[in-house]
């Protein structure tokens, strides 16, 4: 059974055949690789950009989301679920930023409040029952800051803040640790299927597999066409956000979420667990799959919305503004499935809940895999406990606050960038790390650096000398290096 | 708590420095300058153009060699420098002391001063902030990234460059970017003329002939991975055209660094959005004092120099248990000026018997004039105001100001006729 064979393979590295690929490394790409890793499998991870992460992984609202308002008896309502508590802990294990903050959905009109039962039974029907209905005068002594004419809202005390960049690269780095190859800069242009397994076109040369799981995001549906698939199309929806100054971070408590429509969840207000606040997204459908540009009239509507949500914010300084891209389809539900006679499996789809829900979606595919037919051996001294990571939140020390680290080490105590007090000590030890960043956004988003208010009237020139000066040969590779984005276990 | 010192000094600019070195030679024991980076000497040392030192040093020099004349003064002074030293804390101590928290590769250490001054200076809105829409790619930067790639980091920049605004800075980043062999295209601004000296402005029109393109907005930046060129929309006609470039500069549209002075509690002014100072640049809380670029930016470094050698003398009169007064009246800059620095009246003149203000727009002949509470204090001759350039109004009337009376009002008169 040949399918699909566009071109022959330029030339390049050619890997020993795996026993999975997965094509994607964002958040679900890399939490699937790190959840078949406890297998004794050989996994290859690819990606088409130079790091894990970039895609609509790194550009969210970076909240932890309990589910309570997916559409009662999915698949995303039920891995919601699961992966936000799996991530819950994962994540206190593992070190990554998360901050229980708690989340007020607030109505603004009549209508609005009319339709707050609907949306507690709904969460009750997804089984989350802490969620209570609080009065006007209760939400604004909670949120003194608040717009006027707010008329009442439920609470959601367990929606939490998260670290959207630490996530993915935690999964890596556990996946990396247990042998998974990752092979970046490889975009998969088109496939060969036989008996024995499939043959990857990359731009790195072929990949061979005995099975395929495709985790593309974005270009999940072309990836999902290729083998056979196509019952689903991505129409990628653009939703910009603002990041403001962390000055303005006291004028806020929990998360702000608006009362959704069927389109989207609208506009919310959060805390970042870096200690600043996001005002967004907007929900704009978009033909290029790699426009992630701001616009003049995204930006403007969504000044207009955080004024009346919060108007002590048009006192402060906007910090950043950026775009991400959902992988909508013409479904309500995730595109989860595997089918054993084509030895392969989709998790595609995953609108706008994929952190959150990542590793319930992956745990959900390993069971689809072995059910599938993919033997699951155990590997021997796994399941492991997670990495530890650098940790670039607020609610805990960062290396700067810590007097014996920098005792031990003074380049802890050496600040590069001042806005998000980052040390050299951590710019080193990213660039030393097992999954290295390729380029200047790959590294903020290790470590914060250049992220602050000033974005890089201080540090820029710093910054970039020390990404060139680059990891020693025995400490990491540079995906820009031929051959280097592959990164084997040290 | 590792020490007491008399004074901290937070910024190692010119502000800080200058104002170090007048507290040692006014006899105050001992004096701490803690700065962030990793040299001191603040925003001159990356500046490698000549003009600097006129009005402090009575001479002209380049940026560095600017930066190093302060910093030795200072350490000849007996004042002690320490740069690569964040001070990642300011809160009240015993007795009306001030405890800050130093951080910096030799540990944490919080220190006991009798007063503080800080002169944290200030720094370029970056695009972001100015909220222009567009990709993110590599290439577009402030004025202060571009200097320190170039003159600290020696890098070239190769292919065309397009500047964003066009006030002294603007042109300065202009001559940076032709050092580092870019082909500047153009200065954008959204005014209706540039706005700097004539004499600069013809240094640089006729030394590269960069056109000034006035009434002219940045709305759109294009290019994933690298720069490949801004949208410009011209305010008058609405008409847009692509302009192909690899380097964005967004210059001057300054703020001042007020963390650490907001954290701390101190009040800020809405005008300045630095801290609100007195004109003996005493802040709204005791013992703590702001100079320099924090509270007015930007001006010129010998200005912010000046602006610190003030503060000096005020603290070292606070030190010695001189009253600085309580009840101050505040001064407020009415549009179209933007603001005025000081802006409290103190137990002082300001510095160099002056407050210093910034328009938004531009007016010729206008005269300035201060009011309180219906009574007109004192009109100006007349000046011209252009927007981000200084405008200066003599304090000979401070004597005049009813202490117990309202703020006092800064206005722009009528046009005079000139």
């Amino acid at each position: 059974m040949t399918r699909s064979c566009p071109e022959p393979p330029p030339a390049g590295p050619e890997l020993a055949a795996a026993d999975v690929a997965i094509i994607g490394a964002g958040v679900v790409g890399t939490a699937i690789a790190r959840t078949l890793a406890r297998y004794a499998l050989d996994i290859v991870l690819v990606d088409a950009a130079p790091d894990v992460g970039t895609g609509t992984s790194k550009a969210n609202t970076a909240i932890l989301h309990t589910g309570f308002d997916a559409a009662p008896g999915s698949l995303e309502s039920r891995l919601l679920s699961r992966g936000s508590v799996l991530l819950r802990s994962y994540a206190a294990a593992a070190g990554i930023p998360v901050e229980r903050t708690g989340a007020l959905l607030v109505a603004w009109t009549p209508e609005q409040l009319a339709a707050l039962p609907g949306i507690e039974a709904k969460a009750r029907a997804n089984g989350y029952q802490a969620i209570r209905p609080v009065r006007a005068d209760e939400l604004y002594s909670s949120e003194p800051a608040l717009g006027p004419g707010a008329v009442g809202a439920l609470e959601i005390p367990d929606e939490s803040i998260i670290c959207p960049w630490t996530t993915p690269l935690a999964f890596a780095t556990e996946a990396v640790a247990a042998g998974v190859r990752l092979l970046l800069s490889a975009q998969v242009n088109g496939v060969c299927s036989a008996d024995g397994g499939h043959e990857l076109v990359t731009a790195r040369g072929l990949v061979r597999a005995r099975w395929v799981v495709n985790a593309a995001g974005l270009g999940s549906d072309a990836i999902d066409a290729m083998f056979g698939g196509g019952g689903f199309t991505i129409t990628p929806r653009r939703g910009e956000l603002i990041v403001f100054d962390k000055l303005a971070r006291p004028l806020l408590r929990s998360v702000l979420l608006p009362v959704p429509t069927a389109r989207t969840k609208g506009v919310l207000v959060a805390p970042t667990v870096y200690g600043n606040l996001l005002l967004g997204p907007t929900a704009q459908d978009v033909p290029d799959r790699a426009d992630v540009a701001t616009t003049e009239a995204g930006l403007r509507s969504l000044l207009a919305a955080g004024r009346r949500i919060l108007p002590g914010l048009a006192a402060e300084e906007v910090t950043a503004t950026y775009a991400g891209l959902r992988a909508a389809t013409e479904h309500a539900d995730y595109q989860v499935y595997a089918d054993g006679g084509r030895r392969y499996a989709c998790a595609g789809g995953i609108r706008s809940t994929g952190l959150s829900a990542s590793l319930g979606i992956a745990e959900h595919v390993a069971g689809l895999l072995g059910e599938a037919g993919l033997p699951l051996p155990p590997r021997p001294g796994y399941p492991a406990a997670p990495p530890a990571m650098p940790y670039i939140g607020e609610a805990g020390p960062r290396p700067y606050q810590d007097a014996g680290l920098i005792a031990a080490d003074p380049a802890y105590g050496e600040i590069v960038c001042h806005c998000e007090r980052v040390s050299r000590g951590e710019i080193r030890d990213a660039l030393a790390s097992p999954v290295p960043p390729a380029d200047p956004g790959g590294l903020a988003r290790r470590t914060r650096a250049g992220n602050g208010r000033c974005q890089g009237f201080y540090c820029a020139a710093a910054v970039s000398r020390l990404l060139a000066g680059g990891p020693g040969p025995a400490a990491g590779v540079s995906a820009e290096t031929p051959g280097a984005a592959e990164v084997r276990p040290r | 708590m590792s020490g007491d010192v008399a004074v901290v000094v937070v910024g190692a600019g010119p502000a800080g420095l200058s104002a170090a070195r007048e507290l040692r030679r006014l006899g105050v024991g001992s004096v701490l300058v803690a700065d962030r980076e990793a040299a001191a000497g603040g925003v001159p040392r990356h500046s490698a153009h000549t003009g600097y030192g006129l009005r402090d040093r009575h001479r002209v020099m380049t940026g560095p060699s600017y930066a190093r004349a302060l910093t030795g003064a200072a350490r000849a002074a007996g004042a002690q420098v320490r740069p690569g030293t964040t001070v990642t804390g300011l809160a009240g101590g015993p007795d009306g002391s001030r405890l800050v928290t130093l951080t910096s590769a030799a540990g944490i250490e919080t220190v006991r001063a009798a007063a503080v001054l800080l002169a944290t200076g200030c720094r370029e809105r970056p695009r972001a902030a100015r909220l222009v829409p567009g990709d993110r790619p590599a290439g577009v930067m402030t004025t202060g990234e571009l200097q320190q790639r170039v003159y600290l980091g020696g890098e070239r920049l190769a292919g065309r460059a397009l500047v964003i605004g066009a006030e002294h800075v603007s042109f300065s980043a202009a001559l940076t970017l032709e050092h580092a062999g870019a082909d500047v295209v153009a200065l954008v601004t959204e005014h209706e003329r540039q706005q700097s000296y004539a004499a600069f402005r013809l240094g640089a029109a006729i030394r590269w002939r960069i056109p000034v393109w006035t009434s002219c907005a940045v709305t759109r930046i294009t290019g994933r991975g690298r720069l490949q060129g801004v949208e410009v929309t011209d305010g008058r006609t609405g008409a847009v055209r692509f302009v192909p470039c690899e380097t964005a500069v967004f210059t001057g549209d300054w703020i001042p660094d007020h963390e650490l002075a907001r954290r701390a509690g101190l009040a800020l002014d809405p005008g300045t959005r630095g801290p609100a100072v007195d004109t003996a640049l005493a802040t709204s809380v005791p013992g703590v004092f702001a100079a320099g670029n924090l509270v007015h930016a930007a001006e010129t470094a010998d200005i912010a120099a000046l602006s610190g050698r003030h503060a000096a003398r005020q603290i070292a009169t606070f030190l010695t248990g001189g009253v600085l007064g309580r009840d101050r009246v505040p001064v407020l800059a009415e549009p179209p000026l933007r603001w005025i620095s000081p802006n409290l009246i103190g137990s002082a003149a300001p510095p160099l018997g002056r407050f210093v203000l910034r328009s938004r727009e531009f007016r010729r002949g206008a005269r300035l004039e201060a009011w309180q509470d219906g009574r007109l204090l004192a009109r100006s001759r007349p000046v011209r105001l252009i927007p981000e350039r200084t405008a200066q109004l003599d304090a000979g009337w401070l004597d005049q100001v009813e202490q117990a009376g309202g703020p006092v009002r800064v206005v722009t008169g009528s046009r005079s006729g000139h």
